[in-house]
């Protein structure tokens, strides 16, 4: 295949600026990050700097890469992170834009690497248990109904990988939100700090500048896990009752 | 913005039944109009309940306006930088256009009271005669097309209005409120639009 692949290159210093780069052997089997790779080669080969992405585990599981192609965050295919999407879903001769996430929260680090951090930030608010630690418990002390587990293992599928807010229209985070919330809200485990988790993470959200949800459901469509607009319809539940009832 | 756009919902479906009775012929219609102003008139006068729910129904615009306003500029403060490539719609249509579908609402809502509750703006114009300044209107084609586009627009905004409202307010099973949003949103369309065209085929006279 002969691609051409259309950049975002930003250092620290400048303001960025897409730049074209032709690709003339791209086998249809690579992934999307194996033809970065193959580029960076090329790149490194003349002497030029390499283009800088995320990405770790590339079996889809870590939720490191991550990068709008053709302004579809992680690319064309439905529930598949970048680093599982192969070129044979692209045809012959194409250009391919790819850009890092945008959103106020995820400042660019250089060319497509972002600073997720912020994610990390609303975790803190709220997003753990608190368990006194020691031997494992038994798997079977706590019982879970099935339905309640499945749900908690859909939200709990998250991988942190902030294409929820690279796609929302407004710049929110509330479904990688809401999915924290649901895992741990239908868990026994989780009810304790039920009310407080859901008014802290939320709190934390939108102190660190992430936008407000309208339900669009474009989180949900290019979401690598499919993790369902439900949880956020969840997420709003627990927060009404947390707000309404007196803080303990 | 749930709860305001909740209560704008409760008029959209009382003025909708309101517009029905103009197939009951215009004694109905004429009728119900005079109704609407005497509510309560024993105890606030001609137009006094009518005033109230008017006053009401300005400030749930207003509030809805102003949530749909800070979320608008929530969003522009989120995404600072734009991208370049945007395939737009991955999620739903009606969702990408809440907010410029609310503006044309508005403005129609404007050129709607100028033309059938002042009258400045009816070919026919008569106080009191609803039903022949109804069907004054829409026997002229832009008239009905004007307002073909606006109910389509409020339909669009209900369609998404109704789910993302009962979603905000903890209803957690999307699949079954989108549908039932989307029913409604149906329902409002065609039993606003069955008034104009009604007119315009000549069924209603």
């Amino acid at each position: 295949m002969r691609l051409t692949l259309r950049i975002w290159r930003q250092s620290t210093k400048d303001d960025g600026r897409l730049v074209d780069y032709r690709l003339d052997d791209v086998s249809e089997d690579m992934s999307f990050l194996e033809v970065l790779d193959v580029l960076n080669e090329e790149l490194i080969l003349a002497g030029d700097e390499p283009v800088a992405f995320d990405h770790d585990c590339r079996e889809g599981i870590c939720g490191m890469c991550g990068m709008m192609i053709n302004g579809v965050a992680h690319g064309p295919e439905r529930a598949t992170t970048a680093c599982q999407l192969h070129m044979r879903h692209f045809a012959d001769g194409a250009t391919i834009t790819v850009e890092p996430w945008r959103a106020k929260p995820f400042p660019v680090v250089r060319d497509l690497v972002v600073d997720r951090s912020a994610l990390d930030r609303i975790i803190e608010a709220g997003g753990y248990i608190s368990a006194p630690t020691g031997s494992a418990p038994d798997a079977h002390a706590v019982a879970v109904p099935k339905p309640d587990a499945d749900t908690a293992f859909e939200s709990a599928a998250c991988i942190g990988c902030g294409a929820c807010v690279a796609a929302c229209p407004n710049g929110s985070g509330m479904l990688f939100t809401a999915a924290k919330i649901t895992h741990l809200g239908v868990l026994p485990q989780g009810q304790p700090e039920r009310d407080s988790r859901v008014l802290d993470m939320v709190r934390a959200h939108d102190d660190l500048g992430f936008g407000g949800c309208t339900n669009t459901g474009e989180c949900t469509a290019v979401c690598p896990k499919g993790v369902p607009l439900d949880s956020i319809g969840r997420l709003n539940r627990d927060l009404l009752r947390a707000s309404l009832r007196p803080r303990r | 913005m749930a709860v305001s756009g909740v209560a704008l919902l409760l008029f959209v479906v009382a003025h909708m039944v309101g517009n029905l009775k103009v197939f009951l012929g215009p004694e109905s219609m004429d009728g119900y109009g005079r109704w609407l102003r005497s509510i309560g008139s024993a105890l606030l006068g001609n137009e006094g309940v009518l005033w109230v729910l008017r006053i009401g129904l300005v400030v749930m615009i207003v509030l809805h306006m102003t949530a749909a306003i800070q979320l608008a500029r929530r969003a522009r403060a989120a995404r600072p930088e734009s991208y370049r490539a945007r395939r737009p719609v991955q999620g739903s249509y009606a969702a990408r256009t809440m907010r410029w579908g609310g503006v044309i609402i508005v403005l129609f809502v404007v050129y709607h009271l100028l033309d059938l509750t002042v009258g400045v703006l009816n070919p026919h114009g008569v106080h009191g005669e609803i039903y022949r300044n109804v069907t004054a209107d829409f026997q002229l084609w832009y008239v009905t097309l004007a307002y073909t586009v606006a109910v389509l627009a409020l339909g669009l905004h209900i369609r998404h209005g109704i789910w993302s409202a009962l979603q905000t307010l903890g209803v957690s099973s999307a699949r079954v409120v989108q549908t039932a949003a989307l029913g409604f949103a149906v329902f409002i369309c065609v039993g606003y639009l069955s008034v104009p065209f009604a007119v315009f085929f000549g069924l209603v006279r």
